[in-house]
């Protein structure tokens, strides 16, 4: 089933036009690629699913963005509520300078959980889900910022998880990471997908390639190519998309 | 990005020596036989280790642009073809080994005579012809040329089919030279493998350039 459906996006920053036209659907529990260079408009497009660009002067949009087939521009949609559907990983690990626990149960808390219980039952259950809980189970109320930065990275998907979300957009989430830690996340992305739908952002393209079931290729604002990953690397339609992939671009 | 450019550029350089060396080893095993020449079949003997570090050479490239650079799409496709056609030309190296060594030992007059009736020369021909256009293929990665030249394989095929009867025809006039007339009756068979063998190498230059998988497939009539 489609979970997100761009039709006939344009975005401008003031008078400059970031995005232009752009269709497409993703569907639940897939994990979808965007790649380009820098400059291209896929992070700007990434954080249109969760108004992200909001505070940015100048922001405007054009066309239809649908979540589970609602217009999430509405003026009756309450952001805060559209985030905690549609949570964000950010490249740099940002865990708050608080104790891992806290930073999990934050969520939770701010959106009205008293019951102990049942945040703590939340913590432990994000914390499995983000592949963290064996390595801070009995570190709990030390602070985050001192795990490593691949923990912090795992520390705030949990975050993200623990509000309950149904889509994770992930700005190059391991691209500050080590490979060990991207592995680590890489996998990460494989299990959440059976509940989660996600969307990636990454400039490494193998790692496109590894963990995403289609790929979009975005140049200039433009969506130039979007495919199951498999036949985009292997067998891109459009020469801009070849010439990128392989590194013979510009 | 460090350009992964002049390593495909080395890889083809490798790939089209090999193929230079091959047919030069074909084209010796066809002097050998036409101008009963045992110096070129022991010329062919002795460059048999060439293609074998030939093909070792391209494994390599191969292997270090897998690991190296990652290549995707037409990049990769030309590591995976080139894996391949490196090892069918170490085969048709084999082949001409195989026959350079009945030739070196075998080769006179009388034989001659019997293998003209198996119409070798023809075989060598279309063979190296062949290969000569593959090579060009390759070079220039031209898929019309691949396709034209795989289509020859019938000829090698036809005289393939024929060599049967030829041998029972030799047989019965020549009773005392059966072993003789079977070895030269297994010529053809390795001349019909050389040609399948070559056939292969279109395939993966349409793979390479295409990304279509045409081995096992007919393909349709434009």
């Amino acid at each position: 089933m489609k979970i997100i459906e761009a039709h006939h996006v344009d975005i401008f920053y003031g008078t400059n036009h970031v995005l232009k036209d752009i269709n497409m659907d993703m569907k639940e529990n897939t994990v979808t690629a965007f790649i380009g260079p820098s400059g291209c408009g896929k992070s700007t497009f990434l954080r249109t699913f969760n108004r992200m660009n909001d505070y940015i002067d100048g922001f405007r949009k054009e066309g239809e963005i649908l979540i589970d087939g609602k217009e999430i521009y509405k003026k009756n949609v309450r952001v805060e509520e559209l985030r905690q559907e549609v949570g964000m990983v950010f490249q740099k690990p940002n865990p708050f300078p608080k104790s891992i626990f806290e930073n999990v149960a934050y969520g939770l808390k701010i959106r009205g959980e008293k019951s102990k219980k049942a945040i703590e039952e939340r913590v432990e259950k994000s914390l499995k889900q983000a592949a963290l809980w064996n390595e801070v189970k009995d570190i709990l109320h030390k602070p985050a910022l001192s795990l490593s930065g691949g923990q912090q990275q795992r520390l705030c998907i949990a975050r993200t998880l623990a509000v309950k979300p149904s889509i994770i957009l992930m700005d190059e989430p391991a691209s500050a990471l080590d490979p060990i830690s991207t592995a680590k996340i890489e996998e990460l992305i494989a299990e959440l997908k059976e509940s989660y739908t996600i969307v990636i952002v990454t400039h490494n393209m193998h790692q496109a390639a590894r963990v995403s079931d289609k790929t979009a290729f975005f140049y200039l604002g433009e969506l130039i190519e979007y495919e199951k990953t498999k036949d985009l690397f292997t067998n891109p339609k459009n020469k801009q998309t070849e010439n990128y992939i392989t590194g013979r671009f510009g | 990005m460090v350009s992964l450019e002049p390593e495909l550029h080395a890889l083809k350089d490798n790939l089209l020596e090999m193929m230079d060396l091959v047919t030069s080893q074909l084209t010796k095993c066809r002097k050998a036989l036409v101008k009963l020449d045992v110096d070129a079949a022991e010329e062919v003997l002795a460059a048999e280790k060439r293609v074998n570090a030939l093909e070792l050479s391209i494994d390599k490239d191969c292997e270090n642009i897998l690991a190296l650079y990652n290549p995707v799409a037409t990049d990769l496709r030309l590591v995976l073809a080139s894996l391949k056609i490196g090892n069918d030309l170490e085969r048709i190296g084999d082949n001409a080994n195989a026959l350079a060594k009945f030739f070196a030992a075998n080769l006179h007059k009388k034989e001659k005579s019997l293998a003209d009736r198996f119409s070798l020369e023809a075989m060598f021909d279309t063979a190296i012809e062949m290969l000569n256009d593959m090579s060009k293929a390759v070079k220039d990665n031209d898929t019309e040329l691949a396709r034209k030249t795989m289509k020859k394989d019938v000829d090698l095929n036809e005289h393939g089919k024929n060599a049967i009867n030829v041998a029972t025809d030799l047989i019965k006039e020549n009773p005392d030279d059966i072993k003789l007339i079977l070895r030269l009756f297994s010529i053809t068979r390795r001349m019909e493998r050389i040609g399948d063998l070559i056939k292969n190498l279109g395939e993966e230059v349409v793979f390479h350039v295409e990304a279509k998988v045409i081995k096992h497939k007919k393909e349709k009539k434009k």
